[in-house]
């Protein structure tokens, strides 16, 4: 499958999670029981906002994110985007983390099932890093930080075609499949069903470049056309609008990718699992590629200092702290137990020993589970040797 | 025309891909064979014609004796030879051939994969059973794996690597109409949407080379000498294949086909779109008079889903079956 989804899939998934973030910052912060230290100012807000795209824009970053490889699993992309949360002065608790994931997943899975056709991708992109850049507009780094990430996006994917675009469409889908858990925000918008599936119409406009069905055309030897019937297509569908821009600015034209969440109505970002839904039963243990990867990716994000009062600062996708709690139990109770995997030898992997032990930290909290086939042959790769050889000790 | 009948649950959901639906009938047991892919696993489900038994099996991708993490498929598909029928399988890694009941794996293909990831991406996909013992699968890099199949054992050899197309292979068919007399035999597609005509043999002919303008063929059949082809537009095309003459274009679908197929004995027509339609049509084609009439007889909406596979179940069309991305069944309908 393709080995170009990784950017594309932080713009975006990274996109929602600013989206939520930023509404959650902006509504009234008072929560029922006053638990929640502090209120949130517009200083704050910003800071937060800067901080986070500051880090995941940084070239350092987003190098590692272009080189081309395989999309991994959603624990190493959760990891990864609870690091970048976390590279501002907000803190959230395992079980908002997991709320926020499953929200952000949700409604990339819907851009990406939705697009009328998979160049479109890119232009979902572009709408959510024009959103991003709008909310660091007042700070010029980051606003070029932004700018030159969206030029390098549109100088590795503008020459691919329609076809390699659709594989990376179906790379997405893959990931995403079987997920189905409900939005409020979609629920009540009736893009999404009770079941957790999304709506999909059969009216409305056309992709660019495709037809209105309905038409049959048969051509004689000399390419003249002798007949032309039409037929009933069962659906209602217009011509293709025009084409969104592909430029650094420009009109989009298509709305996948906008913010979709408004200040005043919070329990837009409630989820909850559709009944049938299935916990993942297959175990992922964390393949050794998955975690060179980890390892680059946080290696390549500069850490922040933690504030000395970690509560002060904390951000609860919940009503109350009471139901987070909760919500963290009942999490932690579903999860198979796994064994630990030796995560020291991570430490020599990643160059910044902070940023090695933020990793240790962060994958500490997903406990492996240890292989349980035959134990691999010792490789050439070098990396794989330095990681045996540092389980060792 | 049609009506739904009794879904088939399958273990897990299936994956969007292009052809995601094989369909194998065994007239002597009563049997129809099918396959869906999700992901690293092909589910495979043998119904019984009674609608009584169903037995469920499941194959991952992964080279024999060795364990490693299991790599993404691309598609599975049942092969019929003269002499045997057998399921080819094509992943990231390469490409596995098994009985058709999935019980042995005969023969394992690994492909070339660089030390360092490209941005190119390496799969195989395309994968079509020609005349008299040959499998062809196609590669991302656009080459075309030739292997010559002997009438029992697992002695199969790559007899010859066809280099003509110059973008990944999506989809190829070879002539289902059971004709000898058809000069070409195999029609393989691409992603720029490029069909390339071809007869079976010791050495590989090849006889046309249709362009594609840049829009991505996702299945392609092949049938009379005619090259009937679903394209990422959503439009079908009928090529006579040896010519490239264009006998008709159909504005079929709204959204990227993903499957089209062919009934050789009544000239029934399948076309399936991530639209959520199928589509039934009729095709009349006298090779004689170069003459090609298409009539659309019926449609089918599977709501809310984007469809990956739609094969007819036996060769009059009477029945077909349909897979769609995220769904659990494979959704069957009958003529009534």
């Amino acid at each position: 499958m393709s080995m170009r989804t990784l950017p594309l899939v932080f713009i975006n998934l990274g996109g929602e999670m600013l989206y939520i973030l930023d509404q959650r910052l902006r509504a009234h912060n008072t929560s029922e029981d006053n638990s929640e230290k502090g209120v949130w100012s517009e200083n704050d807000r910003k800071r937060v906002m800067n901080d986070i795209v500051g880090t995941m824009f940084s070239k350092a970053f987003m190098d590692e994110l272009l080189k081309p490889q395989q999309l991994y699993s959603h624990r190493t992309m959760k990891t990864v985007l609870t690091r970048l949360a976390h590279a501002s002065i907000m803190r959230l608790n395992p079980a908002s983390m997991d709320r926020l994931y499953e929200l952000m997943v949700m409604a990339f899975k819907y851009q990406v099932f939705l697009c009328l056709r998979p160049k479109d991708l890119l232009l979902i992109s572009y709408n959510h890093m024009d959103t991003i850049r709008e909310f660091v507009k007042d700070t010029p780094m980051a606003v070029n930080q932004v700018d030159e990430t969206h030029r390098k996006i549109i100088e590795a994917y503008s020459s691919l075609s329609e076809g390699e675009l659709q594989l990376l469409r179906q790379t997405l889908l893959t990931f995403f499949q079987d997920m189905h858990v409900r939005v409020s925000l979609f629920l009540k918008d009736q893009i999404q069903n009770p079941n957790g599936r999304f709506a999909l119409t059969t009216s409305g406009p056309v992709p660019h470049g495709t037809d209105v069905p309905g038409l049959i055309r048969i051509f004689d030897c000399r390419g003249r056309e002798v007949r032309r019937r039409e037929f009933l297509s069962g659906g209602s569908y217009t011509s293709s609008i025009r084409e969104g821009s592909f430029e650094l600015h420009g009109n989009r034209v298509i709305r996948l990718g906008m913010n979709m969440y408004t200040v005043d109505h919070p329990e837009e970002t409630h989820t909850s699992r559709a009944p049938s839904v299935k916990a993942d039963g297959s175990p992922n243990p964390l393949a050794k590629e998955e975690l060179n990867l980890l390892a680059r990716l946080m290696g390549s994000m500069k850490t922040e200092n933690k504030p000395k009062d970690e509560s002060g600062f904390r951000i609860n996708l919940f009503n109350t702290d009471k139901e987070e709690a909760e919500a963290g139990a009942s999490a932690s109770a579903e999860e198979s137990l796994y064994g630990v995997i030796n995560i020291q030898a991570m430490q020599f992997l990643v160059q910044d020993e902070q940023a090695a032990s933020e990793l240790a930290r962060i994958a500490g909290q997903f406990e492996e589970e240890e292989e349980e086939e035959k134990p691999e042959k010792p490789s050439n790769n070098k990396g794989e040797e330095l990681l045996a050889m540092m389980d060792g000790l | 025309m049609y009506h739904k009948e009794k879904s088939i649950q399958i273990k897990n959901s299936a994956s969007a891909l292009y052809n995601n639906l094989s369909v194998l009938r065994i007239a002597p047991r009563r049997l129809t064979h099918f396959t869906v892919v999700h992901a690293n696993m092909v589910n495979m489900v043998s119904a019984s014609w009674d609608g009584l038994n169903y037995t469920h099996r499941q194959l991952q991708s992964k080279e024999p004796n060795v364990a490693t993490s299991t790599s993404l498929i691309m598609q599975a598909a049942f092969c019929v030879l003269p002499s045997r029928d057998l399921l080819v399988v094509t992943s990231q890694k390469g490409i596995q051939m098994y009985e058709s009941d999935g019980s042995i794996m005969v023969y394992w293909h690994a492909l070339d994969t660089p030390e360092t990831p490209t941005a190119q991406a390496v799969f195989a996909r395309g994968i079509a059973a020609v005349y008299e013992n040959y499998i062809c699968v196609g590669v991302s890099s656009g080459a075309i794996l030739v292997f010559d199949v002997p009438s029992k054992g697992s002695n199969i050899t790559l007899s010859e690597v066809l280099e003509e197309h110059k973008e990944s292979i999506t989809d190829m068919a070879s002539e289902c109409s059971g004709s000898q007399e058809c000069i070409a035999n195999l029609v393989t597609a691409d992603d720029g949407g490029n069909l390339c005509v071809w007869k079976s043999g010791e050495e590989f002919q090849l006889l046309n080379k249709i362009p594609g303008f840049d829009m991505s063929c996702s299945s392609v059949k092949l049938w009379k000498g005619t090259a009937v082809a679903g394209y990422g537009t959503g439009q079908i095309r009928l090529y006579e294949a040896v010519t490239g003459i264009l006998h008709a274009e159909i504005n079929a679908h709204a959204r990227w086909i993903y499957s089209v197929d062919i009934a050789p004995f009544s000239g029934l027509l399948l076309s399936a779109a991530e639209d959520s339609l199928v589509r039934v049509w009729h095709m009349t084609i006298t090779p004689e008079t170069n003459s090609v009439e298409v009539a659309h007889l019926h449609n089918e909406c599977v709501t809310d889903t984007q469809i990956c596979g739609a094969r007819f179940c036996d060769g009059d069309g009477y029945a077909f079956a349909v897979t769609g991305y995220d769904l659990s069944e494979i959704i069957r309908y009958i003529q009534s």
